[in-house]
């Protein structure tokens, strides 16, 4: 900040505090007596505004529902995401039942109780049974959604494989992804930033013979259907791999590798048919054609998540999800690190 | 010992007749040692900083709103790093982390904890001051040094602190990463040392007086919840935030002397570094150690605040006080083994991920307690709504709101993917941002006449709160469909994906229901201000309250009570007891005849 715009900008606080004490100095000489305290008339009021405004957020929860549910992510595209949406769903289910009930009460009851001369509140100290109550309740409402919750956290992670997974690493550095295919022998070969000079990049172990056949791309293509296990490597600082459509995300982080496994199950081609898909990019278009932007066509994108620096907003990389015979063309026009390096 | 502690108390009245009229401006302002005008100076100090920080989020949310556009006042304020107007990204990054700092640290800790701990726990446990007026002005000065250092940071030429409030390495250690790694963080490092410092000073000295000193009949089952939250904030603090010194210490060591704790195999700015064998996630870990705990530091005294002011206000006892008490005490436990939730994506062991679910989901459960015990507090009250009543109403609706998002982020699977986007960034700003925000406010609208021996004006504190509980939701909810939408925090402009640019519009919304709610705290200032000098005078007990602090004079004495220090009869919460006259029983007043006491 400069500092003159500070001293600046204190001069003219404190220039309006003045001006404002002053206005309200004349307009209290005006309303003397008012002493500040609570009056049952101000309680009335207040209780309605409670009533009013506490039921008009509820009920702008609501309409927000109804205006941007459509926002949400669309339909998962990998195999696990299915779970992890419909343990979702249930979550919201339970949790939104309660915003329902408790808030309206909490309004109401302000509302109800406001204090009006003469009355006088009930000595209401406390009652086991109905802390037990609200204690028990929420204890089990919370052990469904522990269990199911660890339950589909164990086979995300965890997972059991009927066909061996392809590996693929992801490599992130300010503020770009790179991807490595582990090639025939689906081995990556040895790296570290050591090995980093020129066009290797990644610093892949020439010597290693698994990286021979490693090849390394600015794409990443998946084949559907066929598990993929990723390895994330990170050269500089914490990125965060997020592949919000797969319900996917993991930390790269330099100095290890980190791992996570999904199965893609719909294709690029196939998601943008998808119909909520297609009202998206039709609400997209709309307002990038009035703003003179190109038009957009639906890609499964990763995005770093994990702030990394000054372009971490725009460190992205395309994915693309195909057929097995579209990904084994594609890799096959790839060279691999025998021939680049 | 109670005995004991009145009779050293009014051992110490003489002594202060004999002094009476030596103080200055200097010791009486400035280097004071009362435990009163050490409160107002964190309150004040907390003030400034949190205008800075609010600020701040005003020009990021412009910026959001409208990315990479032109505004003159941006370029006003920010000088070189809005060119043309248009902010740096780099100043994004350093306005959303020293913004987090701020409130974190400087507003919902020292200026929650630091002034009320300060203002309340003698005044209500019955004692002349603090155990030790002088490491509890030490504390202050130290909050107060490390204020000035973080503000100071904001000048530095390559600019502040930039990596997020967590200051995760190896973004913060290298300052090749990005400029605000340079100097500004050292700086930041400095003065977050200095903060822990005058923490743990102030939270020894609370946990001490708080055993030690309290009046004759004040039994721990006796004492304000207000007391009980500070007592167990403070316990928290004194185990938590060592842990968070060694982090920064050990960050410090690998900036300064090239140590590798957190560091290992990096490539940067076109060379190896020499680091190895350190690990980023441990900082993560030895942080959120803190982090977690850190958040009931902030939220437990609010909870206390509005615990205070929603059974004065309802004239009702508290509903359930043992159950109270006993969620504060599983709430601070719970809270030292749910820290892995913010790490699930890190990489960590699956296993442990499940751990932390399990803990984490079980916090759900007193905290669930808590909400239901206000709320059948207000059931049948005879609701008085002062201003600070609406806030604590308030605090409890939000409480609410946040805490059951709180249920999907700990669940790991779930977490996976909202981790780190605008989900994450509603539901802790609902739950603890709001929340202790708006106990803050109770507690200063409710305690003001303590203070200052003047009342606030109440219309202006009406129109304060009703702009301030619209505004807040309107900027904090929307922002849980963006994070649904899988909108990452910590992004300078969104205009990088497409796939979020309909979500444009509800960013700008966003923003005027910031700049609104912005504006409106300029209500609260004022009127703060205008009533220091200018507001009614005081009644002795303006609320009608039980608790000790409105048995002694307006005026403020060193060591409270002109007289001897009141003994205690019964608890703070004989509201409206059957059988008594008025509807509210000061602690002090002995039982009558054939009343029974529940404490
Ligand atoms: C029902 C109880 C709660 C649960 C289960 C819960 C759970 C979580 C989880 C799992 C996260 C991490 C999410 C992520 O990074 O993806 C989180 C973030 C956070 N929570 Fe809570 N929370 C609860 C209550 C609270 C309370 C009471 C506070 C504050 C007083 C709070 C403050 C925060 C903060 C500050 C963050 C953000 C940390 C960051 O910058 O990453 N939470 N919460
Ligand atoms: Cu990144
Ligand atoms: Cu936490």
């Amino acid at each position: 900040m400069s500092p003159i715009s500070i001293i600046v900008l204190i001069v003219l606080v404190v220039l309006t505090l003045v001006q404002v004490m002053r206005i309200s100095e004349i307009s209290s000489e005006i309303q003397k007596g008012e002493d500040n305290e609570v009056s049952p008339k101000d309680n009335n009021t207040q209780g309605r505004l409670m009533l009013l405004v506490g039921f008009g957020f509820v009920i702008s929860v609501l309409v927000m529902y109804v205006a941007w549910g459509r926002l949400s992510l669309p339909e998962p595209s990998s195999a696990h995401g299915a779970e992890i949406d419909s343990l979702w769903n249930l979550s919201m289910l339970i949790i939104n039942i309660v915003f329902f009930i408790v808030q309206p009460i909490l309004f109401y009851f302000a509302y109800k109780y406001r204090g009006k001369k003469g009355t006088k509140a009930t000595y209401y100290e406390h009652n086991n049974r109905l802390e037990l109550f609200w204690t028990v309740v929420p204890a089990l409402a919370l052990a469904v959604l522990i269990i199911w919750g660890l339950n589909v956290w164990s086979t995300l992670m965890m997972p059991e494989n009927e066909e061996e997974p392809i590996l693929v690493e992801v490599y992130a550095q300010q503020f770009n992804w790179t991807v490595r295919y582990s090639g025939g022998d689906n081995e990556l070969g040895y790296a570290t930033v050591h090995e980093i000079a020129g066009a290797n990049i990644l610093g892949v172990d020439t010597q290693d013979p698994a990286s021979a056949d490693d090849i390394v791309a600015k794409e990443l293509h998946l084949p559907v259907g066929k598990p993929i296990q990723f390895a994330f490597r990170a050269q500089d600082v914490i990125h965060s791999a997020y592949f919000p459509h797969f319900r996917a995300q993991m930390n790269c982080v330099p100095g290890s590798v980190t791992n996570f496994q999904f199965t893609p199950i719909i294709t690029t081609a196939e998601i943008r048919q998808n119909k909520d898909v297609k009202a998206h990019v039709e609400e997209v278009n709309e307002i990038r054609t009035a703003k003179g932007e190109d038009v957009w066509e639906f890609n499964y994108v990763l995005l770093c998540n994990k702030i990394c620096g000054a372009a971490h907003y725009n460190m992205q990389m395309d994915i693309i999800v195909e057929t097995q015979d579209e990904f084994d063309a594609w890799l096959k026009e790839q060279k691999t690190v025998a021939e680049t390096l | 010992m109670s005995t004991t502690t009145t009779e050293k108390n009014n051992h110490f009245q003489d002594h202060l007749m004999e002094h009476h009229h030596e103080e200055n401006f200097f010791t009486k302002y400035i280097f004071t040692m009362d435990h009163k005008m050490i409160g107002k100076q964190f309150l004040i100090t907390g003030m400034f900083m949190g205008i800075i920080g609010v600020m701040m989020s005003m020009l990021f949310r412009l910026e959001i709103a409208y990315p990479e556009q032109s505004f003159p006042i941006l370029e006003f304020f920010l000088g070189k790093w809005a060119p043309d107007g248009i902010m740096d990204p780099n100043m994004y990054l350093a306005l959303v982390t020293i913004h987090g700092t701020i409130m974190v640290f400087f507003v919902l800790t020292a200026g929650l904890s630091g002034t009320f701990s300060n203002l309340l726990i003698p005044l209500q446990i019955g004692a002349r001051d603090m155990a030790s007026g002088f490491m509890n002005a030490l504390s202050y000065w130290f909050f107060f040094l490390s204020s000035v250092i973080m503000v100071a940071s904001l000048f530095v030429e390559a600019g502040p602190a930039a990596s997020g409030w967590t200051v995760y390495p190896p973004l913060s250690a290298l300052p090749q990463a990005m400029p605000g790694s340079g100097a500004g963080m050292t700086l930041w490092l400095i003065s977050m040392t200095l903060f822990i410092v005058g923490s743990l000073l102030g939270s020894l000295n609370y946990i001490v007086t708080v055993i030690n000193m309290r009046t004759k009949g004040m039994s721990m089952t006796r004492l304000p919840l207000t007391i009980w939250a500070f007592l167990v904030t403070a316990i928290l603090g004194v185990l938590s935030f060592p842990v968070l010194l060694s982090a920064a210490l050990l960050l410090m060591f690998d900036r300064l002397l090239g140590t590798s704790f957190y560091l290992s195999d990096i490539f940067i700015g076109g060379e190896v570094l020499s680091y190895s064998g350190g690990s980023p996630v441990l900082y993560q870990h030895l942080f959120w150690f803190l982090g977690h705990p850190e958040v009931y530091i902030i939220l437990l005294p609010a909870l206390g605040i509005s615990s205070e002011v929603i059974a004065t206000n309802s004239r009702k006892p508290i509903f359930g006080y043992r159950a109270m008490v006993g969620s504060i005490l599983a709430i601070a436990f719970l809270s030292f083994i749910v820290w892995g939730h913010h790490m699930f994506i890190t990489g960590m062991n699956p296993f442990l991920g499940s751990v932390f679910t399990f803990t984490t989901l079980l916090i759900a459960i007193p905290s669930a307690v808590k909400a239901f015990n206000y709320i059948t507090t207000l059931w049948k009250g005879n609701i008085q709504f002062t201003p600070a009543m609406l806030f604590s109403i308030a605090l409890v609706s939000t409480f609410v709101t946040g805490g059951l998002t709180g249920v999907i982020l700990g669940d790991s699977a779930l977490d996976i993917n909202v981790h780190d986007t605008y989900f994450v960034v509603a539901h802790f700003h609902i739950v603890m941002g709001l929340s202790a925000i708006y106990g803050m406010f109770a507690g200063v609208y409710h305690w003001f006449p303590k203070m200052y021996g003047r009342m606030m004006n109440k219309s202006m504190g009406y129109a304060h709160f009703w702009l301030t509980f619209i505004t807040a939701y309107g900027v904090f909810f929307p922002m849980h469909f963006l994070g649904m939408a899988g909108l990452p925090r910590r992004y300078y402009s969104n205009t990088a994906f497409p796939m979020f640019d309909n979500l444009a519009d509800i960013n700008v919304l966003i923003t005027y229901f910031a700049i609104i709610g912005g504006a409106a705290q300029l209500i609260f200032i004022f009127n703060f201000f205008y009533s220091i000098w200018r507001g009614p005078k005081a009644k002795q007990n303006p609320w009608r309250a039980n608790s000790l602090e409105w048995t002694t004079p307006v005026e403020h004495l060193h060591g409270n009570w002109p007289g001897d220090v009141p003994v205690v009869h019964r608890w703070a919460y004989d509201y409206s007891k059957p059988g008594a006259e008025e509807d509210f029983v000061p602690q002090n007043v002995p039982l009558a005849e054939g009343e029974e006491s529940g404490h």
